[in-house]
């Protein structure tokens, strides 16, 4: 995994409140046995028509949506089921974070194992970021701020251990598989 | 001893390194159901870095999501949707045979929905910690288990290591005062509660169901009730064992035998807030007061009783949902016609809901505008079913009663709505397109979802079940 310091990229904003995973990557594209090239499927049912064709009204349709890798989202993004696949859909189409005033539990955990950082910030800083669409943002995790154009900026929270592996490309599994004298101690003692 | 929550008690035995500032705890896991759709990726990591399974024998697969529900041809082959499932589906026996894993597989006497099936074999204990790759792992809390869904790069994590990676949730205590009326079930009942905290309301904790109307349900209703935890934004939900889940449990395959079992009891009767812990939130709920609900929004959140009427939207998001379900603000629910029934999924599948449904379809027809698809949660809830003669009753209805799967929930196998089509449904999930491109959900429970079958309409399902109430 690629190590996350700085980004600095444009966002799209997606006002809508509750965007479910179910609408981040449809359940009939979760039939794969790998993670490859999901993110021509996200957000499918509303990024195509019935027949295919490309709804132009909507944000990743439209020319500022090309390199943007910061998603404005409405708040409570990524309810629903526990699919992987819908930060691999992100990652995949280019995303490297995603902001909204909440983020649903599993997704976050999810997001943060595959390089894309969650944020979650104050209401009145948000509505200045979807008013801002398309502005370019720099986010610093180092420092847990995210900053705009004209350097109005917020301290964010992240979990330290995924931001320690975020920072440094580690797979939080080589963390696990350090604790084997731990776990095997813990089955020794109570597990049957 | 300071006084401790449920959940306390279950975290706490479970910690195999606690957190800390740096590190979030190791926990580790007593149970570890998969399925086909979110181990693949799972399995290849482990293959990539050429670890085994640690406890292959605290880890159980199944077939649920992808599957068939219509029965295999006189070969033996089952109709796949399309050859990625029937790729998926054999790609989790390849695994299962290659890491040494029990596979209950399609048309195996155990195959279920891998959260029906956990119970049923008693695989699922008071005080354990359950994981799936999959949300409705919450319905495994309402045997007092600290049940959670997790991804696949957390699939991976157990598989190798038998332990997850946790920060401690906040604890929510959901009390359900009083006694619920004779025709509300257990799905009325949570989709009151997450009407009540919101779709994101439980984001960052675990809830514990707690309260008279609670203690009074059969564990198949606490394990609806625990099932939507997550449509809260719940980490996991959770309700104390008590007699009734002894009673459940008692003799299943593996649950404990003779003074195995007495010895589990006893520890089990530990598992409960004791007099005087503090949860982090609290709400009380009055049962007396929910009646049947029905949603009419596009998320579990957006419910109404069923007798009212679809209530103002207050935001964008309330407008786009309502522009969606094409329903008017101040548009009666009950009449509104429907095209489509499905009474299954993990939340709605097993034999009550069944007996339910057929409570409410025994000596009706199935409305000539609706087709209606009856999907059993396990084989053994199938077989039991037609033991019991509610076969019989759904097939002269003229319902389809398929095999056990996931099948219309999450619409990954062919059974789903077509566009616009508009479906009462007891299943956990009515977000846009959940059950098939451009198809409209209201969710329900059984008796209200069989009622709309055989009148062809949403309908107080309790004016066909003999049940006294007042309307609003």
């Amino acid at each position: 995994m690629q190590p996350f310091k700085i980004l600095r990229s444009r966002s799209v904003s997606m006002p809508s409140e509750n965007i479910d995973t179910d609408q981040i990557i449809p359940a009939r594209f979760l039939k794969v046995t790998d993670k490859k090239g999901l993110g021509e499927k996200a957000f499918y049912d509303w990024r195509y028509d019935k027949d295919g064709r490309p709804r132009t009204d909507f944000v990743l349709n439209t020319p500022r949506a090309l390199g943007a890798g910061i998603l404005v989202a409405g708040d409570n993004f990524g309810c629903g089921s526990s699919r992987e696949h819908a930060p691999w859909a992100l990652v995949d189409f280019g995303f490297r974070a995603v902001v909204s005033t909440s983020i649903a539990d599993i997704f976050r955990n999810n997001a943060l194992k595959n390089g894309l950082l969650p944020i979650v910030v104050d209401p009145q800083f948000h509505t200045r970021l979807l008013k801002g669409a398309g502005e370019e943002l720099e986010i610093n995790l180092w420092a847990r701020t995210i900053k705009t154009e004209d350097c109005e900026s917020r301290e964010f929270e992240v979990e330290p251990f995924a931001r320690y592996c975020l920072m440094n490309g580690m797979d939080q599994l080589d963390f696990l598989l350090g604790q084997d004298a731990q776990i095997q101690a813990y089955e020794q003692e109570y597990v049957v | 001893m300071p006084a401790t929550t449920l959940f306390e008690k279950v975290w706490e035995a479970h910690q195999v390194t606690p957190e800390t500032e740096d590190t979030p705890a190791v926990l580790y896991i007593d149970l570890h159901l998969i399925h086909e759709v979110t181990s693949p990726q799972a399995f290849d990591e482990l293959r990539k870095r050429g670890l085994k399974v640690r406890r292959p024998d605290k880890t159980v697969a199944t077939m649920d999501h992808s599957t068939p529900t219509l029965p295999p041809d006189e070969r033996g082959n089952w109709p796949f949707i399309d050859q990625l499932a029937a790729k998926q589906v054999k790609k989790l026996e390849d695994n299962c045979a290659e890491f040494g894993i029990t596979l209950h597989a399609l048309g195996g006497p155990h195959q279920g929905i891998v959260h029906v099936i956990g119970p049923e074999l008693g695989l699922t204990q008071p005080g354990s910690t359950i994981v799936c790759g999959d949300s409705h792992t919450s319905t495994h809390g309402a045997f007092g288990a600290l049940a959670h869904g997790i991804g696949t790069s957390e699939v991976g994590h157990v598989l190798a290591t038998q332990c997850l990676l946790q920060r401690k949730p906040k604890t929510f205590a959901i009390n359900v005062e009083g006694a619920l009326q004779p025709g509300v079930g257990a799905k009325d009942l949570v989709l009151a509660v997450i009407n009540k905290i919101g779709v994101g309301g439980g984001t960052g904790h675990v809830l514990e169901f707690r309260g008279e109307a609670i203690r009074a349900l059969s564990m198949e209703a606490r394990m609806t009730v625990c099932n939507m935890a997550i449509e809260a934004g719940a980490r996991a939900g959770m309700i104390a064992p008590d007699e009734t889940t002894f009673a459940y449990l008692k003799d299943r395959e593996h649950a404990p035998k003779g003074e195995a079992w007495d010895k589990a009891v006893a520890r089990w009767k530990t598992l409960r807030t004791d007099e005087g812990a503090v949860f982090d939130r609290e709400v009380t709920i009055d049962a007396s007061q929910v009646e049947p609900r029905i949603t009419y929004g596009t998320n579990p959140e957006m419910s109404v009783g069923v007798s009212e009427t679809v209530p103002q939207p207050n935001t964008r998001s309330d407008e786009r949902a309502l522009a969606y379900m094409g329903l008017e603000a101040g548009e009666r629910m009950q009449g509104k016609k429907v095209d489509v029934v499905f009474i299954g999924s993990c939340t709605n599948s097993r034999i009550e809901d069944l007996r339910e449904a057929a409570g409410v379809m025994h000596g009706r027809k199935v409305a000539e505008n609706v087709r209606a698809l009856i999907v059993p949660g396990s084989r053994s809830i199938k077989e039991q079913a037609e033991a019991e003669g509610l076969g019989d009753i759904f097939r002269e209805a003229g319902a389809q009663w398929r095999e056990p799967g996931c099948s219309m929930c999450i619409a990954m196998n062919g059974d789903q709505l077509q566009p616009g089509e508009l479906a009462v449904s007891t299943s956990n999930r009515n977000f846009e397109g959940r059950q098939g491109t451009g198809g409209r959900t209201l969710l329900a429970g059984p008796a209200t979802a069989a009622a709309a079958a055989v009148t062809g309409m949403i309908t107080d399902a309790r004016s066909l079940q003999g049940v006294e109430y007042a309307t609003v």
